[in-house]
């Protein structure tokens, strides 16, 4: 806008006597004709080309794996099949994008179909170590006495419906039980402290459980063997192998409660001490429900990890093959240890069986885990609906309570004292 | 301006009254004190059992290691009963496994980190996140069962036809193996450190991923957007920022997945044939690591023995403790460690 313009429109604007000039300014009318708009462009997503490319790609890639395996040259092997398509997949799949991108787009495109069969295979890896673990062993895990027999009367050659592994789920049960009764206690306080309570001494306690969680499980087990096995004369028991187990598990414990802690907001905390309350109460009260989610899946990925160690085990539990509830005296075998006597045998029955075994205890795992996810998962705070509901309810008992004060002192008066 | 500000001051609170700093010390009460008195204790308790160990650790291995002297450190025969024992040969070979783990892992991690923060979102990110979270909670003797069942007889062939094709090559070579022989058995490479390297890579790499990813997800989402708005591509974005963003978290990564490994115990003993001698190629059969030698001896060791195999879980138990106190400084240090956890 030139300054003639910009004075005339300022005239225009005083609405002076005159009569009124054309206005030079275009207003667009409200109502004409809709404008259309573009479709939405999502950048992010994939074209039909794209999705064509990698589709021909991934055709042609097994094509000619498949001539050149069956046909043309004497390649065999499944391994080898599977790098000859993967690199004849990327080759063809860079050519066609090549056709119509420039370079910068070729190994855009490259790249991630690379870190998803980076991702892809690590999966699959994982899936068919669970899937022929249970595989192998679904011999053994039909057979009802699997689970409701030891191994005290079973003999090298026997059959698989003879025997089973009752002594070692009862084994595993006990020590992982001993060591969560020490575990606990001991790792949420150390938390707490580290925590709440602060200081140098603290930072110290920290720096040890750091170095802790870099002890290897097996020279914990010897400890626990060295020392209390042979130095307090023990012998190997359940008990050892519980104290080897927590030994293992206690850092880790620590260390996960206290990244959680960590996460509680200071502002409530601050808001419970201006509320007049004592620091242990603030603690207990606040802080700890806060977090309570967070320190039970601390606590139960703990306990996945302490119920699959068989290093520290083997040092301490024994070998027994007949039931053993008392962990004090006699060796007590656990699943993982199970597992690896069955395996060293040359036994079909019983390498059937220590697959069934290793079945049962990855069960175990993932019903911990999946445990893990259910109660945690949840930000520090965010409540269930079950504690929502007990929340209110103690709200309503709250409320009730003052009601009946007021009456009782006549309405209003405030506390009489 | 200033003077009126002062004078006004002065009016206020008068020339010589200053008032004291106040200490904001709360008084505490009886149950207060205990229960920090409690919290200390379970402090003190933790420490007590974490020294314990390392002392009596360091206390039974002086014992063997006045015997051995300094050739404990170049001793590989392990004959603790004749005095002649060293860690040479056991240490070799379970840096070559790590080694071997961490050559495989590393890549696989970065990747699958990358994938998982980069290319997935929504309820598939979150999806994958918890299947390496799984993943770290199966039992190492699951994975010793996957390699001695399964893998062994798929690594085979591979090792062959490394040995057969690149033996000229000294990191391939098997000595022993004739190419020509068509009656050649196996048996060479059967329990070799790179079945072991690799059962273990599997092991490691869920805690690599999980470390990088956090580094990689952090990476600001200003500097990322700068770079698209500069016309980048998405993996033109990942080099330029993602991945020296997550620098320091995919050094710890590495060097925790390395701590893991340096460690583990079952699967290894379950594929190892166990030899004490430095045995360098990670096709051929036999090898050893520290902790199956302990695995392997504890049982029928004499105190000689045992005070021996404290020596051996020391020295290991030292490595592992500066590799993990490298990595979190590593990660802490750096950008994109300085609110995560290791």
């Amino acid at each position: 806008m030139t300054s003639t313009e910009l004075e005339e429109s300022t005239d225009v604007m005083s609405g002076t006597d005159e009569p009124r000039r054309t206005p030079r300014t275009y207003i667009p009318a409200r109502d004409a004709e809709p404008v259309s708009f573009a479709e939405r462009r999502q950048p992010g997503r994939m074209t039909l080309s794209d999705k064509l490319n990698l589709f021909g790609a991934a055709l042609a890639a097994v094509s000619v794996t498949t001539l050149l395996f069956g046909r043309l040259a004497a390649m065999s092997g499944v391994l080898g099949a599977l790098v000859v398509t993967g690199v004849v997949f990327v080759l063809l799949y860079a050519l066609l994008v090549r056709m119509s991108d420039d370079r910068q787009a070729v190994r855009d495109r490259v790249m991630t179909v690379m870190l998803a069969a980076t991702g892809l295979l690590l999966f699959l890896v994982l899936v068919f170590i669970v899937i022929f673990t249970v595989t192998r062993g679904a011999d053994a895990l039909p057979h009802l006495n699997f689970f409701t027999e030891d191994l005290s009367l079973t003999g090298p050659l026997d059959p698989l419906d003879v025997g089973g592994v009752l002594h070692a789920i009862l084994g595993t049960l006990i020590q992982i039980s001993i060591a969560l009764v020490i575990t606990i206690p001991l790792g949420l306080s150390a938390a707490v402290y580290l925590n709440e309570v602060g200081g140098r001494f603290a930072r110290f306690v920290r720096t040890i459980v750091e170095a802790m969680t870099a002890l290897p499980s097996i020279v914990a087990g010897l400890f626990i063997y060295a020392a209390v096995i042979q130095g307090f004369g023990l012998g190997k028991s359940g008990f050892a192998a519980a104290l080897a187990i927590t030994v293992m598990m206690l850092p880790i414990v620590i260390r996960a409660a206290d990244v959680v802690l960590r996460l509680v907001p200071g502002n409530l905390r601050e808001a419970s001490q201006a509320l007049g309350s004592s620091q242990w109460r603030t603690i207990w009260h606040v802080v700890l429900p806060t977090a309570r989610s967070g320190l039970a899946t601390a606590v139960i990925l703990g306990t996945a990890r302490g119920i699959g160690e068989t290093s520290p085990v083997l040092l301490t539990a024994g070998i027994s093959a007949a039931v053993n509830v008392n962990p004090f005296k006699g060796p007590m075998i656990s699943l993982p240890l199970q597992t690896f006597e069955f395996v060293k045998s040359p036994e079909p029955a019983f390498i059937a069986r220590g697959f069934g075994t290793a079945a049962t205890l990855l069960t175990l795992v993932l019903i911990l885990f999946a445990a893990a996810r259910v109660v945690g998962g949840r930000a520090p705070g965010q409540l269930s609906g079950r504690r929502k509901r007990a929340i209110a309810r103690a709200s309503l008992a709250d409320a009730g309570r003052f009601k009946a004060a007021e009456r009782r002192h006549g309405g209003g008066a405030g506390p009489a004292s | 301006m200033t003077t009126t500000l002062r004078s006004a001051q002065g009016g206020l609170s008068g020339p010589s009254r200053v008032e004291k700093r106040r200490r904001l010390v709360s008084a505490r009460d009886l149950p207060d004190m205990l229960f920090r008195g409690y919290a200390w204790s379970t402090g003190i308790i933790v420490v007590a059992i974490m020294i314990a160990v390392g002392v009596f650790l360091a206390l039974r291995a002086g014992q063997a290691l006045q015997v051995a002297g300094w050739s404990f450190f170049t001793e590989q025969v392990w004959e603790p009963d004749a005095g002649r024992f060293g860690i040479v040969a056991v240490l070799f070979g379970t840096l070559l496994i790590a080694l071997i783990a961490g050559v495989v892992s590393v890549p696989l991690a970065v990747g699958t980190a990358l994938f998982i923060s980069e290319v997935a979102s929504g309820r598939f990110q979150r999806t994958l996140i918890s299947l390496v979270d799984l993943m770290a909670a199966v039992p190492s003797v699951v994975f010793g069962l996957w390699g001695v069942f399964f893998l062994t007889a798929e690594v085979i062939p591979v090792s062959r036809w490394l040995a057969t094709w690149f033996g000229w090559f000294p990191l391939f070579r098997v000595d022993g193996f004739d190419p020509t022989d068509p009656l050649a058995g196996a048996n060479l490479f059967t329990s070799s450190p790179l079945i072991a390297g690799l059962v273990v890579a599997f092991m490691v790499v869920p805690i690599q991923t999980s470390v990088m990813r956090e580094a990689f997800s952090q990476a600001p989402a200003g500097e990322r957007e700068g770079a698209y708005a500069l016309g980048a591509t998405r993996w033109g974005m990942i080099t330029a920022v993602v991945l020296p963003f997550g620098k320091g978290g995919m050094i710890g990564g590495t060097m925790l997945g390395l701590g893991r490994a340096l460690g583990e115990t079952i699967a290894v003993y379950m594929i190892i044939s166990p030899v004490f001698e430095v045995q360098w190629q990670p096709l051929h059969t036999n090898g050893n690591s520290v902790s199956a030698l302990i695995a392997n001896r504890y049982g029928e060791a004499s105190p000689i023995g045992l005070s021996a195999l404290m020596a051996a879980g020391l020295a290991l138990f030292l490595i592992t403790l500066v590799v993990n106190f490298t990595a979190s400084t590593i990660v802490s240090r750096s950008r994109s460690g300085a609110e995560s956890e290791v």
